[in-house]
């Protein structure tokens, strides 16, 4: 039975996933990229993976935005069919918090001791990690809140010391922008596998405006992205290849493109859920030990406490 | 008058230009240049190449009847061994086993005349305690009545083990194959007291990239938690029908009584930090399914993967530290899904009833029967705490590998860890920390010489040169064989290492490449340039034209 057990460590090699989900332009007319990110956001969560594990970086407040005709809402789809904001969304680097700055120090793990749990990526060496971009790029760049922008020589140093102290198991990364590709051109660290919704030279192009909202609500290659996931369930046997087929160029104008040189497993053998979903690892317990000796007694302050609040209740009733 | 402009002209350029060369070069230069402080490279580059030897004082002392007389004066007292094991081109391993050979005492034959092997595993160690790392194996004769049949060796709750003397021992056989047969058994008791090469080479996987020759070794390495210094257990009780089940558990004592003593035994391991809590109306994301043969509901393993996941959202941390958190989940099954049972893949049941998730944590289901609701439950802490206990030991790297065939191992003691186990654990931490530290500061060396513009303060410089101390010292107490020490150097290492790598100073600043460089210093400095260049090209010109006037003449 541990044959059968360790066959099924044996096929991936992680033992938990991470997601760092990043829109990365603000201003009310770029409300496609918080709509793209949230939706990403919205599938990996519905697939298991916990607010603990995914980093949300988001650099405008769209659904709040008091140009929103409908305020606390983001629609992915014209006639507002479905909601990506949903009930409980967790943003951990909001506005002007999502520089480059923080994108790179979440990603390398330089942050500041005093940065709380929720804003570090801690993965650890048997961790799958999620990265998704989106905003407005160019060739070779990515632009930050309209007032800076990443290299992708940057982005493939950062990975590469992620690699040097084993913060990955498997690196996924997906980049919808215009000239997308160009991003994942200087990668050079082993175990990366990257998406990207256009080749150098084409524009990624949005996907329908809505005439209530009144901007473009996401972009085509994220929209099937999207559609995509929703037939997805935890238990899907779904593997990268059907990935590399969403969004072919009839739907989305642009050339997706993908890069898996750098990934030792064939794209074959690699679940969807490997990336988008958390299913764990789960050993029965076979030992279990004999314990004989009697529970001490524990003089609990609670106990203390408890006995004054019945002498206070008993008071103010009388 | 002319001329005497037009040298002031001359003078005036030829003064800017030695400025400009002179003074403004080298501040620009200065200026631009980032801080690096001094980092001992040599030292770096030498700890790359990792030299590790492990030394284990090993006492074997013999009992009356199984030395003949003679023996006992030809035997040599002391004895080494030394294997060596290159593992890759930068890595060697050796162990040395010093062994010292010893007739029993008066008062350790009194010990060994108890009538049972646990009975004298007791007496014996109030005899004398061992220190940290060291093993002592007690030869009984072949004829004793300690061991039960077919047992050779008993494995006991401290470091020491008893070893039923074999057919060699017997007289007429020569010194020399009695000690090599005993030799071989030594060796073999050693592998399970002290470490074998595999759990040493599995403890250095950061360094070195493994093939799992086994698919139990690739589970065992995913299963326990990387070496930390600290870690966070929370125990939850999950009650999804507060109105069917009031229960009550009395888990202060119960941490009190059971965890607490192995936690403080594994002090010099770890910081623990514990919590609790009781989480109501929490279900587990699969429904279960109702099995008439038994007349319960079952959760089959296979399921079981997707139960974590919604349970997880609602469980919580402590925001302050990044250490890593054990779950322990114990979970009532509401009043209409009870009893539920776990099973395995053959569709047995599963004794326990509990299931982990390696670097998680653990999940037992505690069935309640009641017939009248609402039920009032004291939930039996010593029955759940040993499930937990179990589970907590395989998290924290604790192996409960199957011992070779003719092996008895002793009950794990009041702490729930027996000294050798703890000592296992500490061999293979203290080599984990070690390959973990120089990888850390060997790769931030080749990070900060590859990437030109990260500046290097003077407290990263000072945290490195910390952790090569450490470093060193680790490793040589590792060689001298005191384990306790090496586990702390290597514990001060990996901090010390980790803070230097991790230090939020250390990004990069923003990549320029070649043409942004030329775009922002061409504006700056070509104004500049230009005349002063124009000026000197013009004196130059002129001066050849002067030198040709004056050949002229002279002819």
């Amino acid at each position: 039975m541990l044959q059968a057990k360790a066959g099924q460590f044996f096929s991936s090699g992680h033992t938990n996933n991470w997601a760092v989900l990043v829109c990365t332009s603000r201003f009310w007319f770029n409300y496609r990229h918080v709509a793209n990110t949230l939706s990403v956001y919205r599938s990996v969560k519905r697939l298991g993976i916990p607010d603990s594990h995914i980093v949300l970086m988001l650099a405008d407040d769209m659904a709040c935005n008091h140009r929103n005709p409908k305020p606390a809402t983001v629609f992915s789809h014209k006639n507002m069919e479905l909601n990506v904001y949903g009930d409980d969304v967790e943003v951990d680097y909001r506005g002007y918090e999502v520089t480059v700055e923080n994108f790179l120090r979440v990603l390398t793990g330089r942050l500041p001791p005093s940065t709380p749990r929720s804003k570090r990526l801690l993965s650890d060496d048997h961790s799958n990690i999620l990265i998704y971009l989106t905003g407005h790029g160019g060739n070779g760049f990515l632009k930050f809140q309209d007032s800076e922008e990443i290299s992708n020589v940057e982005l493939a140093d950062a990975f590469e010391q992620m690699w040097t102290k084993r913060r990955y198991n498997e690196l996924l990364f997906i980049i919808d922008t215009c000239q997308g590709a160009s991003m994942y051109e200087r990668f050079y660290s082993p175990n990366l596998m990257a998406l990207a919704s256009s080749q150098v030279g084409e524009d990624s192009l949005s996907h329908q405006p809505d005439l209530a909202i009144g901007v473009h609500l996401m972009d085509r290659y994220t929209f099937y992205l999207l559609e995509f996931l929703e037939d997805i369930h935890p238990a899907s046997t779904a593997n990268m290849n059907d990935l590399f087929k969403v969004c072919p160029k009839s739907q989305c104008v642009s050339t997706p493109g993908h890069r898996t040189d750098l990934f030792l497993r064939d794209p074959g053998n690699v679940l969807i859920t490997d990336f988008f979903g958390s299913v764990r690892k789960v050993e029965i317990t076979m030992e279990t030990i004999n314990l004989t000796a009697p529970m001490v007694k524990v003089t609990s302050h609670i106990k203390c406490y408890r006995e004054e609040l019945t002498v206070l209740s008993s008071r103010t009733k009388g | 008058f002319l001329l005497g402009l037009r040298h002031r002209g001359r003078l005036a350029a030829l003064a800017i230009a030695v400025v400009v060369i002179a003074v403004g070069v080298p501040l620009w230069w200065k200026t631009t240049e980032t801080y690096r402080a001094w980092l001992p490279v040599t030292q770096i580059n030498q700890l790359a190449q990792l030299q590790l030897q492990l030394s284990v004082e090993v006492e074997v002392v013999f009992s009356r009847g199984t030395l003949t007389a003679e023996h006992q004066k030809k035997i040599d007292p002391t004895h080494t061994r030394l294997e060596e094991h290159p593992v890759d081109e930068t890595t060697v391993l050796s162990y040395r086993y010093e062994t010292r050979y010893r007739t029993a005492t008066i008062m350790e034959e009194d010990a060994l005349n108890q009538p049972t092997a646990a009975e004298t595993d007791e007496s014996l160690h109030l005899l004398s305690e061992s220190p940290c790392g060291s093993v002592v194996i007690y030869v009984v004769p072949e004829s004793t009545t300690l061991l039960p049949e077919g047992v050779s060796v008993y494995v006991g709750q401290r470091r020491t083990a008893l070893l039923r003397a074999g057919r060699p021992m017997r007289v007429g056989v020569g010194l020399k194959e009695v000690l090599a047969h005993l030799e071989t058994q030594v060796q073999q008791v050693l592998k399970v007291m002290s470490f074998s090469h595999s759990d040493i080479t599995a403890a250095l996987s950061d360094r070195v990239r493994l093939d799992y020759s086994s698919r139990e070794g690739l589970a065992d390495s995913m299963r326990a938690f990387k070496s930390s210094p600290g870690y966070e257990i929370t125990f939850s009780l999950l009650n999804p029908d507060p109105k069917s089940h009031h229960l009550h558990w009395d888990i202060e004592a119960a941490v009190q009584s059971y965890i607490q003593p192995l936690l403080s035994k594994l002090a010099p391991v770890a910081d623990f930090s514990l919590d609790s809590q009781i989480l109501y109306y929490a279900v587990l994301g699969v429904n279960p399914r109702f099995d008439p043969s038994l007349n319960a509901y079952t959760l089959n393993a296979d399921s079981l993967s997707h139960v974590i996941n919604p349970v997880e959202a609602r469980l919580g941390s402590s925001a302050a530290s990044s250490n890593p958190v054990l779950n322990f989940l114990l979970y009532v099954p509401d009043a209409r899904h009870s009893p539920l049972y776990i099973t395995d893949h053959r569709k047995y049941t599963v004794v326990s009833n509990a299931f982990s998730s390696p670097r998680w944590g653990g999940i037992m289901v505690y069935n309640v029967n009641g017939t009248e609701l609402p039920v009032h439950i004291n939930i039996d802490m010593t029955r759940v705490m040993g499930v937990f206990l179990a589970q907590l030991r395989l998290m924290l790297g604790v192996q409960s590998s199957t011992p070779p065939p003719g092996f008895l191992v002793g009950p794990c003691g009041p702490a729930g860890l027996a000294d050798w186990e703890l000592d296992r654990l500490l061999w293979s931490r203290s080599v984990e920390n070690v390959a973990t530290a120089t990888t850390t500061i060997t790769s931030l060396a080749q990070l900060l010489d590859q990437i030109g513009n990260i500046v290097i303060n003077d407290n990263i410089a000072e945290q490195v040169s910390a952790a090569v101390a450490s470093l060193q010292l680790a490793v040589g107490q590792l060689e001298a064989g005191n384990l306790g020490l090496a586990l702390q150097y290597s514990k001060e290492a990996i901090l010390h290492s980790e803070r230097a790598f991790f230090d939020p100073s250390l990004l990069h600043l923003l990549y320029f490449p070649d043409d942004q460089k030329f775009a922002i210093y061409i504006p700056l400095f070509l104004p500049m340039c230009v005349p002063i260049l124009l000026s000197l090209l013009k004196m130059a010109a002129e001066a050849r034209q002067r030198r040709r006037e004056r050949q002229d003449k002279k002819e």
